[in-house]
């Protein structure tokens, strides 16, 4: 796991070496019953973050958003993290696909 | 159950697509059902094995260890695919005007099966793990009977299999005089579309930058996650607002394609005497 985790690595620095800008941290979402908490996250406008989704059920959940163009599946009892920004203002919706029904939240940058 | 068999079918019908194109334009090599088969197969074998290790992938390189898989993922179907579409284009000059055109064609598609099946096999992949995660959680919850889990889920994988099927056999009726240009052409769609999601998921890790968010927005007359939008996602890469690198890489590698088929075109007739086996 870990040389093909170098190996990859070292595939993609070669191929597109470039600085990793920094990005500052940004909230942190958590999914508890297959709901979002808290529904409602800020973010600055303008900026490069980092969304913490962490996943306090058993089960898979993937956190998808259309506007914000992300899709990304996080494990039971588990985090990921989703780079963002920079965005301009405005109201980004977010639901958890696996539970569509009640896994609804929104991501406020300003 | 609807709604296991839209998460099911949503998942499949990618695969499903790109398992067409790829019958479709090996059509007439040998095998190449099992070819296919083979790389289905394998494609569910890794996905199985992505699914037990997805968390430690999610984990790694900081947290975009999932984003960096599936861009290597892409790359490496673009990369055969784009070999494809060049072995096919090495004689096509000759075929042209050859009456033994299909003959000559198999022996070529014969030649990069071997890449396709693994296309075939990168694609199921690509949705697969994603889709076993889905059901694994269904399982672990109890949400809903099992019977509902079997029937959404069968629902959706046949739905997905359906539309598959119906753009084969609706290919398979191009007359022979287009045929192989028609299927050149979704072929180096298909490429282009795949290059352009690898470079989506490099935006998300951080390691591209994306060159201007919203370059145009069609979400409102045709979004992505729309039957039509999500077919020619996956036919074509469409999106419906997509960054300027995904633009780039998009008609970066259909230019880059069109070189090369032209270069190989114009510089290597086989050489004289010698027979294809």
């Amino acid at each position: 796991m870990s040389s093909l985790r170098f190996t990859l690595s070292f595939l993609f620095l070669a191929l597109f070496g470039m600085p990793l800008l920094m990005a500052a941290d940004g909230p942190t979402l958590v999914i508890r019953n297959h709901l979002f908490e808290p529904e409602e996250v800020m973010a600055p406008a303008g900026q490069k973050f980092k969304l913490v989704v962490r996943n306090e059920d058993a089960t898979p959940e993937e956190f998808e958003s259309k506007t914000l163009k992300r899709e990304k599946v996080v494990q039971g009892h588990s985090e990921i993290v989703i780079n963002l920004g920079p965005l301009v203002a405005g109201t980004y919706d977010f639901v958890g696909e696996f539970h569509e029904a009640t896994a609804k939240g929104r991501l406020v940058v300003r | 159950m609807w709604g296991i068999a839209l998460i099911v079918f949503r998942e499949v019908l990618e695969a499903a697509l790109i398992i067409s194109i790829v019958m479709i334009a090996s059509r007439g090599a040998h095998h190449r059902g099992r070819w296919v088969f083979g790389g289905v197969l394998l494609g569910l074998l890794g996905s199985l094995l992505l699914a037990l290790m997805a968390d430690r992938l999610a984990q790694a390189l900081e947290g975009v260890g999932q984003e960096l898989f599936s861009a290597s993922v892409l790359m490496i179907a673009v990369g055969m695919l784009t070999w494809h579409s060049v072995s096919m284009q090495q004689h096509g000059r000759e075929m042209a005007r050859d009456m033994k055109q299909l003959g000559r064609e198999v022996l070529e598609g014969q030649r990069s099966l071997h890449g396709l099946a693994l296309v075939v096999g990168l694609a199921v992949l690509r949705e697969g793990s994603e889709l076993i995660l889905f059901l694994y959680g269904l399982v672990s919850a109890e949400e809903g009977g099992l019977m509902d889990l079997l029937g959404g889920g069968g629902l959706g994988l046949l739905l997905g299999a359906l539309v598959g099927l119906v753009l084969y056999f609706g290919l398979a009726k191009i007359p022979l005089k287009y045929f192989f240009s028609v299927t050149s052409l979704l072929i180096l769609f298909l490429t282009a579309g795949l290059a352009a999601q690898a470079a989506a998921f490099l935006v998300e890790a951080d390691w591209l930058p994306p060159l201007g968010q919203g370059i145009w927005d069609t979400s409102g007359w045709l979004p992505e996650k729309s039957l039509p939008g999500q077919i020619l996602h996956a036919l074509v890469g469409y999106v419906d607002h997509p960054d300027g690198i995904e633009v780039v890489f998009y008609l970066g590698t259909l230019l880059l394609s069109h070189l090369l088929m032209r270069m190989v075109a114009h510089s290597s007739p086989p050489a004289p005497g010698h027979k294809a086996p």
